[in-house]
């Protein structure tokens, strides 16, 4: 952009192009259109960050089930399973809720990706003095690093409890046995203690964000926003933590 | 002896009799004219905005980084229209009763009452524009009373009127802009007009930013670019206001109208020490609901709340029943003054007077007093670290508003053809005394209806020709101008700072042709200012070069302009020996104290011509009659 | 009091630039902090060296030429205060101040701690306004208009468009200034016919220009008139329905 150049021809020029993109709406699916956007991909972002949020839950409350044993556990597996049976094949709902997933992940991450990229363009010449942030909170300023270290692990976490090649003890269908096999290896625990701590200080700020993102704004129910995202990040924390330690502490064998 | 170029008929069909006998263009036409508009506050823009949609070609100049930041922008209290939404008696002829007394009679009737009339489009116009002003809760607008009326007719928006106005026209523009009908010309400085033939064809401009200096033709120049007050460098104008369009116009030949109306405003913060670089207004609005009080006996230096009430003096409401302390600007500042004259100021300094909401805020409770001032309290207590809550304001005037500009006629017409004076650049309608919420509604008059009309009356007859060719030897000339001036400024490498000098210009014009005036101060403020003028220009030190942004040199071509205006303020104060409105001659006073004018001599615009630096200017005169309000003393008690 | 400045000076845009340090002796409380420049500025020019250049003009705290960063925060330390009315009561003795302009991709430095923020006026000239030709508007009361409406919509409007919200934004993004003019404009009645093109527009031009927001509400703090986030709540929600609507096309018909 030009120095403090008058508003002439060529950067009317610039709006009507603007305009035209707008126009792209014509020629491509308006969801498309919209996610070229940053605001639209902060809107991807927040969806799909509910439909994870939404797994993270019900994965945490399900593994409770580790409490009960062996049997209720590999029982729960199973039924996963076999889920909307004959409707779908075996396996076959659970392979959808995975894809469903898969895409969520991906554009979370894609989104994520390129706002960075977007990010970084805006401010090319960092402050040169030391910046002294009042608002933007830790959780905030390192959605990036935090979104980095559950990927990892998610990643480990497959391998390690869903297909199997990162625990030596795998035994298909038998989730119970494989986490305690999985957890009774200290340093597994660890990272799995370290990589929860991390999606729970990511779900403190996402859990808040998403409100704002997808434009739900109520003055009298703002509070709740952040009650919402602190207790979620505290429930998802605590429960999953609570298996490795379990585990380690021979409550869980 | 000026030609006005008033209509004739009925003071009532006029301006609607004058609009219909003016000349129009062709809708196809339009767009072969150029336009050229210097200054994007509420005239300029709003006049730029409306031209533009008209379908003209406008080049528009601001010197800011952004044309919203014209300082119409700090405009509080509110804007006039005499809506009579109240039912309380307003009406458009009471508004410009109320005008043209409030400006001690020295103000052109024609013109006050077609300002008083378009008032009521204005509001209309900013609403539709979507201005939030203030609301009541049954959802319709709010008003508020002011200065010297008896009606509540100001319409505002928190304390923030002017800023909303400002945007209103802003945002208008910037349509237009977005439309192709108004090219912008940002940190863009006029520094000379161009006129051949007689006639204002164009002006040089000075890119601040990178200090190339360019020529640019149009068909016919406004210039919206405000008022004076800097003159005095401690005013409550922004830093950056300053006189050097018009007073460059008044040298190309434009008569400059009544020079020593300046207003001084009532209340603003006193200054807190000698290093303060502007003073604060507190909207007038806040004397609705404050009292004004110093302590009985001088030197009373007790805490306000120590000082029970028989040791005070509300001495507005003492001498003014009827109006207390809402009576007009002048009035209260002079007022003022006396107080502090007589050894009654109050602060550490004792300069001020208190403005005291204690009662207020006892009858109303202090969330309703929030509610109407909460910005200007917040505001007050940045300044000065004190809870005006719990301590009373303290506030003493400060040049705020000039009502003397360039001579325009009832087209808005300089004595240059095709040169337009818009907005408080004007000598304008407000007499020798502005009331509190006109200076928005005038801007915008002009701006959004007068000029538009009276600007294709000048543009029709000269259909088919084209703008004059920038090489025009005129244009090399006023090039070659600029540019010596910036070579002189940067060529002195003299001792002192461009901010020393306009402090001691400042000191000497406050002293002397502040809020009191007389011949022998007068006398001396006209040998002092030619010295420090010489001594400006030897002894200067203006760092830099031209090629960049360079703040000093752009102070140092507006203090210059500001010498010579001051010099033409003082000859046009020493000259009119009576009292009006803002200019108060000691000469000339009742026994009260109260400003004595002399309608036998005195009741004429003085519009002087320009005769050479340091030279005496040319006295022409525009009579005033007045046929629909009868001259009296003003009285508000 | 006398004080350490470190100020950023850059001779102009695409010159290379760096602190340096000032002594700033003989300030007082009652002084703003741009008068504390004023006074190190005339003993630059005394000692023949070029003042410190920074915008500023109403020193009223409402025209938003001034700002640049204080010790790493826009405007400096006070809440809801521009630059131009931090008065130097707030700083004690033997301080060291660190003095630098704000930085953004679209704003860049003119020179030393002035910046250029035309990016800005491009963002009102996509959509910024009611398209209302002058003289046809009909009577202020004809539309009332609910005084809670009108009071949100003042919060948003009173943005002096300083752009501390882009400088304070770990992003860049102008989100909390497209925002508040979105909202000022839209809550209005007579903002609503062209709400959802103008959402888009202006939405569109912030984008060509700034970051993105990922809700930090570093803009809100160190907003001068602190205009609240929720407005970009807001924005996101009539983006989004722009956009599901169908644009600019049908947007006149909501």
């Amino acid at each position: 952009m030009a120095i403090d150049r008058p508003v002439t021809a060529p950067e009317r020029g610039d709006a009507q192009e603007r305009e035209s993109g707008v126009g792209r709406a014509r020629k491509v699916p308006f969801a498309i259109d919209f996610y070229r956007s940053a605001v639209g991909k902060k809107y991807v972002m927040a969806v799909s960050g509910i439909i994870l949020m939404g797994y993270v839950f019900a994965h945490m409350v399900g593994n409770l089930k580790l409490y009960l044993g062996a049997e209720q556990m590999n029982h729960y597996a199973e039924f996963l399973r076999t889920l909307l049976e004959p409707i779908f094949p075996y396996s076959g709902a659970l392979w959808l809720m995975r894809l469903v997933l898969l895409a969520a992940v991906i554009l979370h991450i894609h989104a994520s990706y390129s706002l960075t990229m977007m990010n970084r363009r805006a401010r090319p010449v960092r402050y040169q003095s030391k910046r002294d942030y009042i608002a933007a909170d830790f959780a905030a300023r390192t959605m990036r690093w935090t979104g980095v270290i559950v990927l990892l692990f998610i990643v480990f976490h497959l391998l390690d409890l869903t297909f199997g090649p990162a625990n030596p003890d795998f035994q298909a269908g038998k989730p119970y046995e494989n986490t305690v096999a999985s957890f009774q290896r200290v340093w597994v625990s660890l990272f799995y203690i370290l990589a929860n701590l991390a999606l729970g200080v990511h779900l403190y700020h996402g859990a808040w964000s998403l409100f704002q993102s997808m434009g739900w704004n109520r003055r009298r129910f703002n509070a709740w926003r952040r009650y919402f995202a602190v207790g979620f990040a505290a429930i998802i924390v605590a429960g999953n933590v609570s298996f490795p330690i379990a585990v380690l502490a021979g409550v869980i064998s | 002896m000026l030609d006005a170029k008033i209509p004739d008929g009925p003071i009532e069909d006029l301006w609607d009799n004058h609009r219909f006998s003016m000349k129009l263009v062709n809708p196809n036409n339009k767009r072969k004219f150029e336009i050229i508009i210097v200054g994007t506050g509420l005239a300029g823009a709003s006049a730029a905005a409306t031209l533009g949609e008209l379908g003209y070609n406008v080049k528009v100049f601001t010197f800011h980084d952004t044309p919203r930041r014209a300082h119409s922008i700090a405009a509080q209290g509110g804007i006039n229209a005499a809506k009579n939404y109240r039912g309380d008696g307003d009406s458009v002829f009471r508004l410009f009763y109320d005008t043209v007394k409030g400006g001690d009679y020295r103000s052109r009737e024609a013109n006050v009452y077609r300002l008083a009339q378009v008032s009521t489009n204005i509001i209309d116009q900013c609403v539709a524009q979507g201005v939030p002003f203030a609301r009541e809760y049954g959802g319709l607008l709010d008003t508020r009373s002011f200065g010297g009326a008896q009606v509540s007719r100001t319409f505002y928006a928190r304390g923030q009127t002017g800023q909303q106005l400002l945007l209103g026209a802003y945002q208008q523009m910037m349509r237009q802009v977005e439309a192709g009908t108004v090219r912008l010309y940002r940190r863009s400085e006029m520094l000379e007009v161009v006129v051949v033939e007689g006639r204002a064809v164009g002006i040089v401009v000075r890119d601040l930013i990178t200090g190339e200096i360019t020529r640019h033709s149009g068909h016919a120049v406004v210039l919206a670019t405000g008022g004076y007050s800097n003159a005095f460098y401690l005013s409550t104008n922004a830093k950056a206001s300053n006189a050097s369009a018009v007073w460059r116009a008044h040298r190309k030949g434009a008569l400059f109208g009544n020079p020593c109306y300046t207003q001084i405003h009532p209340t603003c913060i006193p200054p807190s020490d000698d290093h303060q670089s502007k003073l604060t207004l507190m909207s007038e609005s806040l004397r609705n609901d404050g009292r004004i009080w110093v302590p009985n006996e001088a030197g009373d230096n007790r805490s306000p709340d120590e000082i029970p009430e028989s040791d005070r003096d509300y001495y507005l409401e003492r001498k003014y029943p009827a109006f207390g302390n809402l009576v007009p600007r002048d009035v209260a500042s002079r007022n003022a003054k006396m107080m502090v004259d007589q050894g009654k100021g109050v602060g550490l300094r004792n300069n001020g007077v208190y403005l005291d909401f204690g009662d207020a805020v006892g009858r109303l409770g202090a969330p309703a007093i929030k509610e109407r001032y909460g910005n200007l309290f917040d505001m007050y207590e940045r300044i000065t670290g004190e809870d005006p809550y719990q301590v009373p304001m303290r506030i003493y005037p400060a040049p705020h508003y000039t009502m003397g500009g360039l001579w325009v006629d009832y087209n808005l017409m300089t004595t240059v053809p095709g040169l337009f004076a818009a907005g408080e650049a004007n000598f304008s309608d407000h007499g020798a005394n502005r009331l509190g919420a006109s200076a928005l509604m005038q801007g915008l008059a002009d701006g959004y209806f007068v000029l538009p009309y009276t600007i294709g009356d000048y543009l029709a007859p000269l259909l088919g020709s084209k703008p004059v060719p920038t090489g025009h030897p005129e244009f090399v000339a006023a090039h070659n101008d600029v540019t010596a001036r910036v070579d002189h400024l940067l060529g002195v490498g003299g001792t002192r700072s461009v901010d020393w000098y306009h402090r001691e210009l400042g000191k000497i014009l406050w002293e002397y042709c502040g809020m009191a005036r007389n011949s022998t101060g007068l006398e001396k403020a006209l040998s002092e200012i030619p010295a420090l003028r010489e001594e400006f220009h030897s002894n200067v030190r203006v760092l830099g070069e031209n090629e960049t942004y360079n703040q000093s040199l752009e102070k140092a071509g507006r203090v210059a302009d500001f010498f010579e205006l001051a010099e033409l303020m003082c000859h046009d104060a020493l000259h009119r020996e009576e009292s009006c409105g803002g200019h108060f001659r000691e000469e000339s006073q009742t026994e009260e104290g109260e400003a004595l004018r002399d309608d036998e001599n005195y009741a004429y615009v003085a519009a002087w011509e320009y005769r050479g630096v340091g030279n005496r200017p040319r006295l022409h005169r525009e009579d005033l009659d007045f046929e629909h309000v009868k001259l009296s003393q003003r009285s508000y008690k | 009091m006398d004080l350490t400045l470190h100020v950023w000076r850059q001779p102009g845009p695409d010159a290379p630039g760096q602190f340096e340090t000032y002594e700033a002796t003989g300030i007082t409380g009652e002084m703003s902090f741009l008068e504390m420049l004023d006074v190190v500025n005339e003993r630059l020019i005394e000692e023949g060296r070029e003042p410190i250049a920074f915008d500023h003009d109403c020193r009223e705290g409402i025209c938003g030429s001034c700002g640049f960063m204080i010790d790493g925060q826009a405007h400096g330390p006070q809440r809801g205060t521009a630059a131009c009315q931090l008065h130097m009561r707030l700083y004690n003795d033997g301080d060291e101040i660190w003095i630098e302009p704000f930085r953004a991709s679209a704003f860049p430095v003119v020179r030393d701690l002035a910046v250029n923020r035309t990016a800005f006026d491009h963002i009102v000239q996509a959509g910024g306004y009611v398209s209302q030709a002058t003289g046809s508007a009909p009577d202020a009361n004809l539309i009332p208009v609910p005084k809670p409406d009108a009071d949100l919509a003042m919060d948003a409007a009173s943005c002096i468009a300083c752009g501390a919200c882009v400088a304070a934004c770990p992003n860049g993004a102008a989100q909390l200034y497209t925002a508040a003019k979105l909202a000022h404009l839209n809550l209005m009645p007579q903002g609503e016919p062209e709400r959802y093109v103008r959402v888009e527009r202006m939405v569109d031009t912030m984008e060509d220009y700034f970051g993105s927001c990922t809700n930090m509400g570093e803009c809100e703090v160190a907003c001068p008139k602190e205009i609240s986030i929720d407005f970009i709540a807001m924005l996101n929600k009539d983006y989004r329905k722009a956009k599901f609507r169908g644009g600019t096309s049908q947007a006149n018909t909501r």
